[in-house]
Formats: structure tokens, C-alpha cells, sequence
């Protein structure tokens, strides 16, 4: 298969960009869209030219490194895929493929389609987290009962691989989806419950602080989410932030 | 610990936008159920209009309604204006190739646009007729021994013959309802989830509420404006 590649690329954060077109031959339809880039960046180093940087690391679909805006979608056009699992048979021959870093004010550029998606850790810094002490004595994490569908919605919440790709497809830039996976797979157990207002007030305060947009509850996060993350975790960080906001003590 | 206050957080503005348009939609029903009575012919449609246009502007608890109205349309247009401007510079650069299609409704990405629509259309309605009946001269009608502006054929005559603008005005009216059906379409159903209420077996409700309420209300404002022009032509 060949294809025209229309790349971001940018030398550093302050430096400006553009969108450079390069044309990549003899692709295989198994080929993943990562391995794809790997065969440009090959042509570009045998040329003496600078190989496109860009995030990967499992290429398993569940690290949550790679990003890329494909063709004006988050992990390219297929649902509840990452752009290590998209491959190249998804794509027409001949194609004319966009390949964009994420567009947020919060995630500032490195090089070329990398972006800094740290404010994501400040985020869970914040309050993603329960306070157990954990020195020598592990507590059996069974002796706990918890309902089956409180687990399973708990997990489906921690599903959340932290890819942004929520960030990137939002018209606003909004974190919504992330942070409320965040504070969602806390809420639903009863490990999370003492920290459980304190937790979504802060974190929403944080994710305000790193300057990413509202929601407009557009729902395009959920639907370009790799894992399927679903609205309902919203729905519940609004409840937990009002309730926090109007019942809260101290 | 989180220092924000209850109205700076971006979740506060959605409480925000949500109780206002929630608010908005009551007064939408209130304002079209009067409304309806444009369509009863003679004079006891007139006498009819006049007695509740009469009642809308007298009675007290009906004027808090309307201070509280004015308000929410206020700060829902202000607090709109404020989330549209942090979203575009939670996003400086702009994609060079979008598909926003793929995965949002047209509503849900055109509330600012649609709302401008409608913040226009307001302006100018309030001019044609609230600001006539509050400041205007207008004729009266005597109902009762009650002594009452007519408001009635002041709306017959704004979409009648001898109103040269009649026409662009009907055609801004019809232009707006169509606005506000889809402004409510996304609206009403994201007010209740901007409020945290989104549950299994409530949300297909508000859901079907919703988008029924965005389809009949503004067809039934623009069917009243519609058949006055065509009846007073």
C-alpha cells in the first residue's frame, strides 16, 4: 500500500510548526499504524533526515502512550482502538492521512507529534489516590464486601489508560472524561469513601488550574475513548463535586 | 484541600447553565400556553389574549417570575459567553483536518452559535412587543370594567398587511424557533447531565422529554406566527 502523510512536524516546544507532506511506499495492510511510522522514520535517517518523533511504548493497547490525531480522530477511525492497534488495512490505498500531536493549551508540544501530558499526573496527584497504610500490614483486600456491579463499574472506570485521547477529540479541550474515570473508580468502593468529596473537589480544581475547557457534554470523548469509557463517570464527579461543594464539612 | 469557591470552578458554571436553562424551559411552557390563545378567532380570542397579557404584566408573583426570568436569560448568555471563551483557549491551535462529525451531534457543537440566534431574536422581540406594552402607546381594550392594553391587535397588526416588515419579521421568528429546537435538542437532555442527574432508567426518559419539548414548543411559537400572518394577509 502506499500512502501521503501530512505530518505536524516541530522542533521543540517554542519553535514554530508546519504540516510537511511525505509520501511512504510498499506499506502491508497487517502492518500497525506505529510500525508504519517506523518504516518513514527509516527513510528519513537513511536520507540524513530527522525521524518524526512520536510517543509509543507497549504497542499492546494498553499503555496509553501513543497518541496521534489520524484523519481529524483521536487513535485514527476506528472505536476502542489505540493508534498501536489500528492497522493499515483500516486505511484506503492511496490515502491522504493527517497525523497530528494532540491540540490542547494543557498539553504543550515537545517535538513533533509528542506532546507533555504530565498535567494528567498532576490531576491524579491531587486526590487520585486512598490514604491506606500500607507498612507491613497488607490488608486482604477480600475481607472488604463489595457488590459485583459497584466492582464491575469500579474497574470499567479503571479501564482509564490516561492517553488523552478524551483531551484531544473535545471541542474544548476538556479533561472531563479522564478526571471523572479518576475519581469514579475511587467513588464506587468503599476504599474511596472517606476521601471520596475532598477527592473530586480537588481534583476538578486541579484540572481547572491546568487550563483545560468545560464540558459541553458533546459525548465525543466516550465515543473515541480506546477503552470505552463511559459519561456516567461524569454524571457522578458532578454529584460528588456539588455534593462536596453544598454538604461538606470543614 | 480545594480552595475554590462554589461559582468559579468550571463544574459551577454548568450548575449554572444548567438551572438557568432548566428555568428558561419552564418559562418557554408558560410563555407558549398563553401564546396558544392566538389561535382562538373573534373577539373572544382577543378578549382572552388581553386578559392574560393583563395578568402577566399586574400580578406580583408573576413579575418576580419575569425579574427572575430576565436574570436567568442574562447570565445564562453571559455565563455561556465565559465557558465559550475558556474552551477556545483551552485550545489555541486549531486542528488542521477535523471529522467533529464523527462523534458529536451538530447541537452539542453549535450551543454558542444557536444561542447568538436566539439572543438576537430576544432583542428584537422584546422591542416589537414588550417594550411597546411596558412603554409603548397602546390601544386599549375595556374587559370587565377593567381598562387593558390590547395587546392582541398589536400582534395582529405587526404580522398584518399594513407592517411592512411583517414578512422578515415572520421569517426571523420561524429562523429563531428553529434555533431554539435545536439549541434545546442538546440543551435540555445535557442540563440534567451537567447536574449529575444520569441514571440507567431516568435518562432515556429526560432524553425522550427533551428532544419531544425541543420539537413541539418552538413549531407551536412558530405555527402561532405562521398562521397570524397568513390569516391577517
Amino acid at each position: 500500500m502506499n500512502f501521503t502523510l501530512k505530518i505536524w512536524r516541530q522542533d521543540g516546544p517554542k519553535s514554530p510548526g508546519r504540516m510537511v507532506t511525505y509520501p511512504v511506499t510498499g506499506i502491508s495492510d497487517e502492518m500497525s499504524f506505529l510500525e508504519m511510522i517506523d518504516v518513514l522514520n527509516d527513510q528519513l535517517v537513511r536520507n540524513g533526515d530527522e525521524p518524526v518523533a512520536f510517543d509509543h511504548d507497549c504497542r499492546e493497547g494498553i499503555c496509553g502512550m501513543c497518541s496521534m490525531f489520524i484523519n481529524g480522530e483521536a487513535h485514527g477511525p476506528n472505536r476502542l482502538t489505540t493508534t498501536c492497534q489500528l492497522h493499515m488495512r483500516s486505511f484506503k490505498d492511496g490515502e491522504t492521512i493527517y497525523i497530528e500531536p494532540w491540540r490542547a493549551a494543557a498539553f504543550p508540544i515537545i517535538r513533533d507529534l509528542v506532546v507533555d501530558r504530565s498535567a494528567m499526573d498532576r490531576v491524579m496527584q491531587s486526590g487520585g489516590y486512598v490514604s491506606v497504610n500500607t507498612s507491613g500490614n497488607t490488608v486482604d483486600a477480600n475481607a472488604l464486601p463489595i457488590p459485583k456491579p459497584a466492582a464491575d463499574e469500579a474497574f470499567q472506570a479503571a479501564a482509564c489508560i490516561g492517553c488523552g485521547a478524551c483531551v484531544a477529540t473535545c471541542k474544548n479541550a476538556s479533561a472531563m472524561l479522564f478526571v471523572s474515570a479518576k475519581v469514579s473508580q475511587l467513588a464506587l468502593l468503599p476504599q474511596g469513601q472517606p476521601e471520596r468529596l475532598n477527592r473530586a473537589e480537588s481534583m476538578v480544581e486541579q484540572m481547572d488550574l491546568e487550563g483545560f475547557g468545560n464540558c459541553t457534554n458533546t459525548g465525543a470523548c466516550e465515543v473515541e475513548c480506546p477503552v470505552g469509557i463511559s459519561l456516567d463517570h461524569i454524571a457522578r464527579m458532578n454529584r460528588d463535586f456539588l455534593h462536596a461543594k453544598v454538604a461538606k464539612k470543614g | 484541600m480545594a480552595k475554590s469557591g462554589l461559582l468559579s470552578s468550571s463544574l459551577s458554571k454548568k450548575y449554572a447553565m444548567a438551572a438557568t436553562g432548566l428555568f428558561l424551559c419552564l418559562f418557554l411552557a408558560g410563555h407558549l400556553a398563553g401564546n396558544l390563545q392566538l389561535f382562538i378567532g373573534g373577539i373572544q380570542g382577543q378578549t382572552a389574549f388581553n386578559e392574560y397579557a393583563h395578568f402577566m404584566t399586574t400580578n406580583p408573583a408573576v413579575k418576580l417570575l419575569s425579574y427572575l426570568t430576565y436574570f436567568s436569560i442574562l447570565f445564562h448568555a453571559v455565563d455561556g459567553v465565559v465557558l465559550t471563551v475558556q474552551n477556545r483557549r483551552a485550545r489555541p491551535v486549531r486542528y488542521a483536518k477535523e471529522r467533529p462529525a464523527e462523534n458529536a451531534g451538530w447541537s452539542s457543537r453549535n450551543m454558542m452559535l444557536l444561542g447568538t440566534v436566539m439572543l438576537v431574536f430576544i432583542v428584537v422581540h422584546m422591542q416589537n412587543f414588550w417594550w411597546k406594552m411596558h412603554f409603548g402607546v397602546v390601544p386599549t381594550q375595556m374587559v370587565e370594567g377593567v381598562e387593558m392594553h390590547d395587546l392582541h391587535s398589536v400582534v395582529m397588526a405587526f404580522f398584518g398587511p399594513e407592517n411592512l416588515y411583517a414578512m422578515p419579521a415572520a421569517g426571523l421568528y420561524v429562523v429563531a424557533m428553529a434555533a431554539m429546537g435545536f439549541h434545546l435538542w442538546h440543551g435540555f437532555e445535557s442540563s440534567f447531565q451537567s447536574l449529575g442527574l444520569r441514571f440507567d432508567k431516568f435518562t432515556p426518559l429526560i432524553r425522550g422529554f427533551g428532544r419531544t419539548f425541543s420539537v413541539v414548543v418552538p413549531f407551536l411559537f412558530a405555527a402561532i406566527v405562521v398562521f397570524i400572518f397568513v390569516t391577517q394577509s
